[in-house]
């Protein structure tokens, strides 16, 4: 559980905190079986390291008691989890059917320009990762949308993609904006109804935030009502 | 004709997604005169009275999939499928986000029904939002007594627990969803013994979706034979469409059964954008086969709809103007089960993979004529020879558009670039998978 070199020279430090070991023990706890626990362990693997490093999936099944081969079989087999380290931020385009038909072409036409390297890649700067190969992420009556991290960005169009990479790419990472390795496992709930979002920034109450509003879809009937408009762009 | 909106009736009001909005709207009520009002095989025979049928896609009737649990074999498991990732379908997440304890409600109702103490929710890990917000809503039910030991003094226990998953489409399916919930990977499981009997943990299993867990609240308070007076004789109740793609209004509406699917269209979602006209809609999500505009008549009834050819699956309302490429729409539909099949079973796995190249190639302008008798045969191949569905419906849609629009397949065959569309559009997006 040491240090690891990295095919690209960068070292990356693969021991798990404390925290993220307690999150995985205690995720053990809440199934009839413990090895019902590898997702959310996994899950807890990515959001500390940013990508399921060989040593924290051994860390995984040493706390579940399986074996490294077990876990790891799992880990390969769900689109989300990432095997390799990749840029700060993950950017994913859906191009499934809902999404073309309204847009989706542009959008990765566009993000290749934006982020200046094909989709599979990470920009020159290290802070992006893109992807134009995602497949539907239930968003379609907001589309064309992509992901950032975990947030989704819907009703998307050139000036808004702009806004949105430049403010994710501006945030220290833990102010709120999802970033995977900064968000943590869910907080404790607010006991009372959480509190109304600020004018700029994401909201950060759990109903929708990220969710772009469609003001450049005219006539948009606002079927989703009472929420945040914080972070219109 | 009256308008029923019942899922969807509180969305929009003040803290709908607090417990105390909820409450404050009649919210948990439907809990505690279930416990008053019915013994769970009492309730089971409501459910089966209200005609209620599975939301997500293959509609069996939930009551009598309900009656099929062993008597006396305990423990029992509960299994909320929100692990929606059918193309077009976004109605769960409406749902979770919308009205999330109207779900929780819901899943406790029949966690009573099924005597079963401890109930999962898997919802797919992109809905991670989502995921939070349920988690939160379950401990704020928790602290009002509605979920843990002896509920509302009733004797009861249950647990819920939200479980996320990790990007996998075949975890919707029943059995890959429990596979992938004892922490495997998410592979379907041959049927029988069907969950029923052995599902979870090896013991008897319900599976349900997010939409129709949500209805039992409502037929709790008024009643299977209420309900049944919703909709059609053999789809009760309303559903939540998702209407996407060319249309003004994209968006989830409530709308009983048995409406006709224009009114739907025209009404809801605005129309054909652009003052276009309707080339094709798919009335089913991503595996339905490919319906006309001289179907906008038909109502919004399952066995209608299956009897023009397609299905209504799960309610979701894909619509494309005269300026679509269906040859496009094929192949990224093909894509998607290529991307998304386990690698389980041959036909699946190989076909889509053959299906997705010659798709591509085909909408490159690259096919030859004699490739299109090809794509026939692969999806004979496939269709019914699959381990599971997803093998099967990834077939169905481009077989339907094949036979619907047979000339526009066959001008793309040397047209060397998409004769629709135009060459240069595409290709910038060619490369997936």
């Amino acid at each position: 559980m040491t240090g690891r070199v990295l095919a690209d020279d960068r070292r990356v430090d693969v021991a798990l905190s404390e925290q993220t070991r307690v999150e995985i023990s205690r995720q053990k706890e809440r199934y009839p079986s413990a090895r019902s626990a590898i997702l959310p362990a996994l899950w807890a693997v990515q959001h500390e390291l940013g990508y399921l490093a060989p040593a924290g999936m051994e860390e995984v099944a040493r706390i579940l008691d399986l074996a490294p081969s077990e876990v790891q079989a799992v880990a390969t087999f769900y689109s989300m989890y990432f095997q390799k380290p990749g840029g700060r931020h993950t950017v994913m385009v859906c191009v499934n059917v809902a999404c073309a038909l309204r847009g989706a072409d542009d959008v990765v036409a566009y993000l290749e320009r934006a982020l200046g390297c094909p989709s599979g890649r990470t920009t020159a700067d290290g802070m992006f990762t893109w992807q134009s190969t995602i497949e539907c992420l239930g968003a379609c009556g907001y589309a064309p949308m992509m992901q950032v991290d975990h947030r989704f960005y819907e009703n998307l169009t050139p000036a808004k993609i702009d806004a949105i990479l430049d403010r994710v790419a501006g945030e220290a990472g833990d102010d709120g904006h999802a970033t995977m390795q900064a968000v943590a496992m869910p907080k404790a709930p607010p006991s009372v109804a959480p509190p109304p979002a600020e004018a700029e920034g994401p909201p950060s109450d759990a109903r929708m935030p990220g969710t772009v509003k469609g003001e450049s879809v005219p006539g948009q009937k606002r079927r989703r009502r009472g929420r945040p408009e914080g972070n219109d762009l | 004709m009256a308008e029923y909106k019942l899922l969807t009736q509180h969305i929009g009001a003040d803290g709908l997604q607090t417990r105390a909005g909820y409450e404050r709207l009649g919210g948990y009520q439907g809990l505690r005169e279930v416990f008053r009002r019915f013994t769970p095989e009492q309730f089971i025979e409501q459910v089966k009275l209200s005609g209620l049928r599975g939301r997500g896609g293959a509609g069996f009737p939930t009551g009598t999939k309900w009656s099929f649990l062993p008597k006396d074999v305990f423990p029992r498991y509960l299994c909320c499928n929100a692990d929606e990732s059918e193309p077009a379908c976004f109605k769960d997440r409406y749902l979770i986000d919308e009205n999330p304890h109207q779900l929780i409600e819901g899943v406790l109702i029949a966690a009573y029904a099924l005597q079963v103490h401890h109930a999962f929710i898997y919802i797919r890990g992109e809905y991670h939002d989502q995921r939070l917000l349920l988690e939160r809503c379950v401990e704020e039910a928790g602290g009002a007594g509605y979920i843990g030991r002896n509920i509302l003094g009733s004797g009861f226990d249950c647990e819920v627990i939200v479980h996320g998953g990790a990007g996998a489409y075949i975890c919707g399916e029943e059995t890959a969803l429990i596979d992938s919930l004892e922490g495997y990977r998410g592979q379907p499981r041959l049927k029988p013994p069907f969950p029923a009997l052995k599902g979870l943990y090896g013991k008897p299993t319900v599976v349900n979706n997010v939409e129709t867990l949500s209805n039992l609240p409502h037929i709790v308070l008024r009643g299977g034979d209420w309900f049944k007076g919703i909709g059609t004789e053999r789809s009760t109740g309303t559903r939540v469409w998702c209407v996407s793609g060319h249309i003004e209004r994209p968006g989830c509406y409530e709308m009983e059964n048995g409406r006709p699917i224009r009114e739907l269209l025209e009404e809801e979602a605005g129309g054909v954008w652009q003052g276009r006209r309707l080339k094709a809609f798919q009335p089913g999500g991503g595996s339905m086969q490919v319906l006309l505009p001289e179907h906008l008549d038909l109502p919004l009834d399952m066995d209608a709809v299956m009897k023009a050819g397609s299905s209504l699956g799960a309610g979701a309302m894909m619509f494309m103007d005269e300026t679509t490429c269906m040859v496009n729409v094929s192949m990224r539909l093909v894509d998607f089960y290529h991307h998304e099949s386990c690698g389980k079973c041959v036909p699946c796995r190989e076909g889509t993979y053959f299906e997705s190249d010659l798709m591509h190639r085909l909408e490159a302008g690259t096919c030859k004529p004699e490739e299109l008798a090809t794509l026939s045969d692969i999806c004979d191949n496939m269709n019914g020879k699959c381990f599971c569905p997803l093998g099967d419906t990834a077939t169905w849609f481009v077989m339907s558009a094949y036979q619907a629009f047979r000339e526009e397949f066959e001008a793309h065959c040397g047209a060397g670039g998409c004769p629709v569309r135009g060459g240069a559009r595409t290709a910038a997006l060619v490369g997936a998978s």
